[in-house]
């Protein structure tokens, strides 16, 4: 099978900083999968070289087969870590911007989700809270039919509740045929989800498992292995 | 339908030993059909892919059917069922004897301690008031 997402060999530097060192790895699709690693080890980097907003200082990344170009774009779907809507919009303008933005965009699906989410398309986006500001995120991420949906921390700083409906909202709503990748460092609480997961540290990858392996081989939890990876 | 997760054990397991669990208190009937792989999933919140290894490990057990175009059933085997509630029950049985020797007790106290409370009905009152 044709991976999703493939990279060889990817640095990125800052000036003298590595923020990325030879990084390699691929990934199937129908596949669910945690960048997990703590504040600065170089997941947003990963997430934005992924997603086609930044060029590798060296190595190759491949989109479905593709190198990274304005063609993989148009197969990745990214929700940043900081909302690309402006604070004029309403809810509903959010949604025309990205259906006129995305041809891949599904109309339908996205009020599905609004519903789901309990998102009202006359709220403004300035009143929502950040923890309806991420599901309205999630949603305009989600409802374009992309191959590889690149999510930057869904779940920072938002409440359990929201935390749970967002969960919910991946599980049910996520395409079998694409891959997702969710970078997070907060595991315990979405590990469940994820059918693999890649530890970044320092720029490298330090380990690129099946969580269930992980359980059954170490009789322990990603949170756990998480934390003594990333111990200080 | 809840299960309360253990991350540092294998989902699929967990979510195995609660089919079985449920087909053994009769939740589950020989022969019913199983929810869809997605809807477990939503229910649940776990990535589908554990769920259809669940049930693709529960298949090669034998204690459910997968019928061409009509879904998954619970198996109309009387022996298999009788199978699962033979080894849960001895699942239950090891560790209830490994904790007695680890509080001290040898065999012949262990074996009294279970026929006094199964007698005084401690041990049936007890189940009933942990559901």
């Amino acid at each position: 099978m044709e991976s999703i997402l493939e990279l060889s060999g990817v640095t990125k530097t800052y000036g003298a900083k590595r923020a990325l060192d030879n990084v390699s790895f691929k990934i199937q699709p129908g596949r669910i999968i945690g960048l997990l690693g703590s504040n600065g080890s170089g997941k947003s980097t990963l997430m934005k070289i992924a997603a086609g907003l930044m060029p590798p200082s060296s190595g190759q990344l491949l989109v479905c087969g593709e190198p990274s170009g304005q063609r993989t774009k148009a197969l990745t779907s990214f929700m940043p870590d900081k909302p690309l809507t402006e604070s004029w919009m309403r809810v509903k303008d959010a949604i025309s911007f990205y259906k006129d933005f995305y041809p891949d965009f599904d109309a339908a699906k996205a009020d599905e989700m609004l519903q789901f989410m309990k998102l009202q398309p006359a709220d403004r986006i300035s009143t929502l809270s950040k923890g309806m500001n991420e599901r309205l995120q999630l949603t305009l991420a989600l409802s374009r039919n992309a191959k590889l949906y690149l999510l930057d921390e869904p779940i920072g700083g938002v409440d359990p509740v929201a935390r749970e409906k967002i969960l919910d909202a991946i599980v049910k709503y996520y395409n079998e045929d694409s891959c997702l990748i969710i970078s997070t460092h907060l595991v315990r609480d979405i590990e469940r989800i994820f059918d693999e997961v890649i530890l970044i540290k320092n720029g490298s990858i330090v380990l690129q498992e099946e969580v269930e392996t992980i359980r059954f081989s170490q009789g322990k939890s990603v949170d756990e292995l998480f934390k003594e990876v990333f111990a200080e | 339908m809840t299960i309360v997760f253990d991350n540092n054990m294998p989902i699929y397991i967990q979510i195995m030993n609660y089919v079985k669990k449920q087909i053994i208190t009769g939740r589950l009937n020989p022969g019913d059909k199983i929810e869809s792989v997605r809807d477990m999933a939503l229910e649940l919140q776990i990535n589908p892919n554990t769920i259809q290894r669940t049930f693709q490990e529960l298949e090669r057990e034998g204690i459910v059917e997968t019928r061409r175009g009509l879904g998954r059933f619970v198996t109309s085997r009387e022996s298999t069922i009788m199978q699962i509630k033979k080894e849960m029950a001895g699942e239950l049985l090891e560790r209830f004897v490994q904790g007695m020797r680890e509080l001290g007790f040898e065999k012949d106290d262990i074996v009294a301690i279970v026929k006094d409370a199964v007698k005084d009905g401690k041990a049936e009152s007890r189940t009933d008031r942990s559901e």
